[in-house]
């Protein structure tokens, strides 16, 4: 693992020093040439190595795993029924609890950042919670909560609610702290200009701050998606795991380990992964063009 | 009148940022607030155009009762220090903003935004966005944001505060043309009582939360009314008990023959002699002028205001000449110099225990 890192550490000094680019005697190299200072340079090498190391890799050695078992494997794999269901089941609610997130977030935000009340610094602490907790006792604490002993009389135990439930316990933060600070940020006298032109309270939040938000609130959904499509330990005591029914991805790879089925653990992995990455790309673009549309 | 300020009151917490004001507004001129911060200025401003609710006390805005309106149907044109400029939405966008509102048919708002940003000198910047605009054409466009909704008043706050000395001076003489151009009942705050002196028809000088004078900028300047309006119109000093302003005060370099001398304390400065005996400190060559520094006596020019050594406030006088009369006067320092103020010039009674040079450098 380690043996194939230098070469990517080298690749990027490689342009670097390797680059014929005209010698200038300025204090800066002509716009558009990619020269590095020193610092940036060695910045840029550490960065690289460290995301390759972390992200790329893994990445990658999932990619290979699943290109193992070739084209049939993985093919089999996803349209099995069981396999099939599980995937929908968690792309369907990770979208789902994203969705909801991106409304609640926002206004948890907006309440934090624009209202005065008691109370409110223990509400700041406390919206990290779900985000802190260790994701198996917010399993066991949903399920004390919200299964056959609910106190609450709610008991969600073994539907689909209940991985609902879990996607929207853990993923509560992720929009709310990406908001927060843009909205903090956020210049009072540009609403006042809006007021001052004869804009409503609402078509002022509509035209105005929703535009300034929308980076941050995709942020947000992109976390909160990717963190709902991967979650394993708050749902897996709830859901009860009935295959066709209540099982999410997560469970389903894990099984196929068991099993000792790697080709196939990966071949589901990889369509989470790809999944994730298809929707930050959308969201970038939402994103890019609400914010042009203004 | 167009707008009418009676009995305004307004407090945040404990500070009394308007205390019982009463103003009235001239419809189709161009008005100054000024006073220092913190005076209330602002807050009047903002209280007018509805951003900030008035304690007690009413708003009339040609001859409506805007007291209880919402800043959005007052139809008052706002430009902000920091011009607010909407972030997302290209020039000519923030300029339709308050059209597209108002639902105006789309061919109408091209025009008139056209037509706006023609009259801002905007026209080839429409596409781009405010990021890409400098300061001085950042504001411009809100100036031109605020116009497009044909607002029955415009009010400025601190227009050019934020803005360096060249483009603030710049904006200022183009507004005064704009204004002319365009007579909307225009009310700016501003604590540079320059800008005031020269954009204003009228000034109201507010300081702590009251009104100190309303006035045109010669009423201000000839005949202030206390000591605090003289002193923020420009520096002022102290020559035998009066405050007069630095270049009222004449200087000698040998006694003025008495007749005269007495026949113009009478008329200008009213106390006997009028003559204060002095040496000089400093002398400070500023463009075309020269600022001197003389030490007066304390019993002749200070004696009414305290018996400080002369180290002391008010034991100094100030005095401004231009380059060419120090330089005939010789003035160096350690020269015995004989002041009076300037026949015809103005004075008032120096207030006691409030030197004048302290709050001259606070202004």
């Amino acid at each position: 693992m380690t043996t194939t890192v230098p070469p990517v550490a080298g690749a990027p000094q490689a342009p670097a020093t390797g680059l014929p680019a005209p010698r200038r005697t300025g204090r800066r190299a002509a716009p558009g040439s990619t020269r590095l200072t020193p610092t940036a340079g060695v910045g840029l090498g550490v960065a690289l190595i460290w995301f390759s190391a972390l992200a790329l890799l893994p990445l990658i050695a999932v990619l290979v795993e699943t290109s193992a078992g070739g084209w049939p494997v993985f093919w089999s794999t996803i349209t099995n029924a069981q396999t099939a269901a599980a995937l929908r089941l968690t792309i369907t609610q990770a979208l789902a609890v994203t969705a909801v997130n991106v409304v609640m977030g926002t206004l948890i935000a907006w309440v934090l950042v624009r209202d005065k009340f008691p109370g409110k610094r223990a509400l700041e602490v406390l919206i990290d919670i779900p985000f802190a907790l260790p994701t198996i006792v917010a399993g066991l604490v949903l399920l004390t909560l919200y299964g056959p002993n609910s106190p609450l009389g709610v008991n969600v135990a073994n539907t689909r609610s209940a991985v609902f439930l879990a996607f929207l316990f853990v993923t509560l933060p992720f929009v709310v702290r990406t908001v927060q600070p843009v909205l903090a940020e956020l210049d009072r006298s540009v609403e006042e200009a809006a007021a001052s032109l004869g804009a409503s309270p609402l078509t002022t939040f509509r035209r105005i701050i929703l535009p300034a938000l929308t980076p941050a609130i995709a942020a947000g959904a992109a976390l909160s998606f990717a963190r709902g499509i991967s979650e394993y330990g708050s749902l897996v005591l709830l859901s009860g795991n009935l295959p066709m029914r209540t099982e999410v991805s997560s469970v389903r790879i894990l099984s196929y380990l068991e099993n000792g089925d790697q080709a196939a653990a990966a071949a589901v992995a990889s369509v989470l992964l790809l999944v994730s990455l298809l929707v930050i790309v959308v969201l970038d673009v939402l994103q890019r063009r609400m914010v042009r549309r203004g | 009148m167009s707008i009418e300020v009676s009995r305004v009151g307004k407090k945040f917490g404990d500070f009394v940022a308007l205390d019982d004001v009463t103003v009235s507004i001239p419809t189709g001129q161009l008005t100054a607030l000024l006073g220092p911060s913190g005076g209330g200025k602002s807050t009047l401003l903002r209280i007018i155009a509805g951003l900030e609710q008035a304690d007690t006390g009413t708003i009339e805005i040609e001859g409506r009762d805007a007291t209880r309106l919402p800043a959005r149907k007052r139809n008052v044109g706002f430009v902000f220090q920091h011009y607010a400029a909407f972030k997302h939405l290209s020039v000519a966008r923030n300029v339709a903003f308050g059209l597209e509102i108002r639902k105006t048919p789309k061919d109408q708002i091209a025009e008139r935004v056209d037509e706006l940003l023609k009259l801002v000198h905007l026209e080839q910047f429409a596409s781009r966005l405010p990021s890409q605009l400098s300061g001085g054409q950042r504001q411009r466009m809100a100036l031109a944001r605020a116009l497009a909704i044909q607002p029955s008043v415009l009010l400025l706050d601190e227009p050019f505060g934020a803005l360096d000395a060249k483009v603030r001076k710049e904006l200022r003489d183009w507004l005064r043309r704009l204004h002319d151009e365009i007579p909307v009942t225009t009310v700016f705050v501003t604590h540079d009582q320059e800008e005031a002196l020269e954009v204003a028809d009228e000034i109201v000088v507010i300081n702590d939360g009251r009104i100190e004078q309303v006035g045109s900028p010669d009423e201000l300047y000839d005949a202030p009314a206390n000591y605090f309006v003289m002193s923020f119109l420009g520096p002022v000093t102290h020559l035998g008990g009066k405050l007069v302003r630095p270049h009222d005060v004449e200087v000698h370099t040998a006694p003025p023959a008495l007749a005269v001398a007495a026949a113009d304390a009478v008329g200008a400065a009213g106390a006997a002699g009028g003559l204060v005996e002095g040496t000089v400190v400093r002398t400070v060559r500023v463009g075309f002028e020269a600022r001197v520094e003389i030490a007066v006596a304390g019993a002749d020019g200070t004696g009414a205001v305290d018996g400080a050594p002369s180290a002391g406030p008010g034991s100094s006088v100030e005095a401004v000449l231009t380059r060419a009369e120090a330089r005939t006067l010789g003035l160096v320092p350690g020269t015995t110099v004989w002041l009076r103020q300037a026949p015809g010039s103005i004075s008032i009674d120096a207030p006691a225990g409030a030197p004048a040079r302290e709050l001259v450098e606070v202004v």
